[in-house]
């Protein structure tokens, strides 16, 4: 569609002229970071026609009810909301509306929504293609030189994780005479057999993937893994569906949004930007508790496979981190704990932390290279 | 219905007490016919929104509760295939032929809520209003779901490929809730109009025990409140809803309480509180500590 250009200051009484309300308000909030497609925008025209201007709460909720599609949104809302009220006040109605707004249409959002849905790429292919690969492969993260980082990224995009499978309550066409009758295809047939249900046809339960949950360690501590690791969690997030990644440091930072597009780089930069903390300290304790209420407990983590990639250096009370590992270990299926000091052969899990969650976890592995982490994407398939 | 006020009063009648928030995306979603995705703590009464809009408007509730693993024949419509097959061998043993038309007509067609909701029609027997579709916990159905929920929702038809298309005449109000145990996919969420539903502060929550469970003396419902109030501020892993307080507040009644105190705290703790953790941690924090709270807001 062709960039429409708004000139003009509009009647405010008029239909257009809400539309070029929504329209400015949308441009700010936008520029404040929140995602507003145009059909939003178009809904808020609407809604300003229907509630009105005034007072201020109408213009707000109608705003919120339109524009707002998470609770985490409605501080940036508000923000900008605040500012765009002033400024309405501040210049009069009219005014506000900013000349030569330039409207793009963007359908790139909705092809990008249909990528979204397509494809896991089949198969469970760990290949490695070059055999100096193979020194590589067993060599320590943070023994690496950049040249054999760069090296080993190529490896790891070749990485993939493929999950658990677990029994889904959808049912599938079953080639085998037995289990439950498919009826929708029996009666189908006996049209053709004159009404007698001679070829029945059976359903059997389609299995899914089980939801993979990683949570790595950003901390300080893990500084030399934790580039090497966040790879590894993008190519679990590309690898195949219903994966959720989140980045540990003094908070809890979800990342699965921004680990999701196809670029490693790309990606990777965007996860980057979005955790505030990288390298800063670790609250492994209170970001697992974040992540059982907001998220894991709530359903996330219920039945899912959930990997937790840290070192198990904790500046929090070893306490709360037990009990949120109970908690965690309560409602998942299986909990992996990728800890890359495991590997040196004088390791024991002294530390804090690592002591006060190895009761609550199924399988503690080593992810500090390579090997370690196809290693890792065995057990999570398994 | 003229503006949103309108909305909150004709709510309030029906015993729902809504915010401005809820009722304009109440008000919105009627004016636009939009669906409402309403999202927000567990027990804040997001299902009871419908449950209220049908009462209110006398539309018949149609209610699709989701899970795991629904899809479109327990969702949308299913043949009825044992009449489909005594049919076939009825027409069989009169020496007819079958046409495969016959057998794929309405009368063989099983409407599940969403095609209920659509190809809902107006007679002398049924109400004139639309029907409220409720959309249950939308995030328990997987994604699959979601996408033939979007394409109903989006054009307000459903296709039958062995029957046409059906078409509602007035599009029902949709009413979707969700836990957020997962995030709900983003085009669906641009279809519909969002409100998170909070818990309600003070006097709204005094309003709601009022309104709810008018056996509960004022006094004790307004300790009731308070104590609740105070319980939301202890870090609870499940804070509780405004369902719970209306039950602890019947609960403390039930048990000829006009007054709280620490003995009939403690004894219906389980009733406001789910999980062992939150009940320790509250006892942890002194129950006289509440009641001290609840005894300064009733004064």
């Amino acid at each position: 569609m062709p960039d429409t250009t708004v000139a003009g200051v509009a009647e405010l009484d008029t239909p257009g002229g809400f539309d070029r309300l929504a329209v400015g308000f949308a441009r700010l909030l936008r520029a404040a970071g929140l995602d507003v497609p145009v059909g939003n925008t178009v809904a808020f025209g609407q809604a300003i026609a229907a509630v009105g201007v005034e007072p201020r709460s109408a213009l707000y909720w109608a705003g919120r009810a339109t524009l707002v599609r998470r609770p985490e949104d409605a501080d940036i809302y508000d923000r900008a909301f605040a500012a765009w009220w002033e400024h309405l006040h501040t210049l009069s109605l009219g005014a506000a509306v900013t000349r030569d707004v330039v409207v793009a249409f963007d359908t790139a959002d909705d092809a990008a929504v249909a990528a979204d849905d397509g494809e896991p790429p089949g198969g469970d292919v760990q290949s490695v293609r070059y055999s100096r690969a193979e020194v590589l492969r067993e060599r320590d993260f943070a023994h690496y030189s950049p040249e054999e980082f760069a090296e080993a990224r190529r490896l790891m995009d070749d990485l993939r994780v493929t999950g658990a499978m677990r029994r889904s309550r959808r049912m599938r066409p079953s080639r085998h005479q037995r289990g439950r009758p498919d009826l929708r295809r029996t009666v189908r047939r006996a049209i053709r057999a004159g009404g007698e249900p001679i070829h029945r046809a059976y359903v059997a339960p389609s299995e899914r993937p089980r939801r993979l949950v990683l949570l790595c360690d950003v901390s300080g501590s893990m500084e030399t893994y934790a580039r090497a690791l966040v790879r590894f969690l993008h190519a679990a997030v590309v690898g195949r569906g219903s994966v959720e990644a989140f980045a540990l440091g003094t908070r809890l930072t979800r990342i699965t949004r921004e680990l999701s597009s196809r670029d490693p780089d790309a990606a990777i930069a965007a996860a980057a930007h979005r955790v505030a903390d990288w390298s800063g300290g670790t609250r492994l304790g209170e970001g697992l508790r974040t992540f059982n209420d907001e998220w894991g407990v709530r359903g996330m983590a219920r039945g899912a496979v959930v990997v937790i990639l840290s070192d198990g250096w904790d500046r929090g009370e070893p306490e709360l981190l037990a009990e949120q590992m109970a908690r965690l270990h309560r409602v998942a299926h299986k909990v992996v704990w990728v800890n890359p000091l495991k590997s040196s052969p004088d390791y024991a899990p002294l530390a804090r932390g690592m002591a006060a969650a190895l009761p609550h976890v199924d399988e503690f592995v080593e992810g500090h290279s390579l090997a370690s982490l196809e290693q890792l994407a065995r057990i999570v398939a398994s | 219905m003229e503006t949103v006020d309108d909305v909150r009063v004709a709510l309030a009648e029906h015993d729902y007490l809504a915010d401005e928030g809820l009722a304009t995306a109440v008000f919105l979603a009627i004016r636009l016919q939009r669906p409402l995705l309403l999202e927000g703590e567990a027990g804040v009464g997001k299902t009871e929104v419908a449950k209220v809009l049908a009462r209110w408007t006398g539309g018949e509730l149609v209610r699709l509760q989701c899970y795991e693993g629904i899809d479109a024949a327990q969702a949308v419509y299913e043949w009825d295939y044992s009449r489909q097959l005594l049919h076939l061998r009825a027409v069989e043993a009169g020496g007819g032929d079958v046409v495969e038309d016959e057998l794929y007509s309405e009368r063989f067609l099983v409407k599940r809520p969403l095609l209920r909701a659509i190809a809902y029609e107006h007679d002398a027997l049924t109400p004139a209003a639309p029907p409220v579709l409720l959309v249950d916990e939308v995030d328990r159905a997987d994604d699959e779901f979601e996408a033939f929920l979007l394409e109903i929702l989006s054009d307000y038809t459903v296709t039958v490929p062995e029957l046409g298309t059906f078409r509602a005449s007035v599009p029902p109000l949709v009413v979707v809730t969700s836990n957020r145990t997962r995030d709900v996919h983003d085009a669906l969420k641009r279809r519909c109009l969002y409100h998170w539903i909070a818990h309600p502060d003070f006097d709204r929550e005094l309003a709601i025990l009022r309104v709810r469970a008018p056996d509960v003396p004022e006094a004790l419902a307004r300790q009731v409140a308070a104590a609740v109030e105070a319980m939301r501020t202890l870090d609870l892993y499940k804070p509780p809803g405004v369902a719970e307080t209306i039950d602890w507040a019947n609960a403390l009644a039930a048990l000829g309480q006009s007054a709280i105190d620490d003995h009939s705290v403690a004894a219906t703790l389980g009733t406001i509180l789910k999980y062992r953790e939150d009940q320790e941690r509250t006892l942890a924090h002194g129950l006289d500590q509440l009641v001290h709270a609840a005894a300064e807001r009733s004064a």
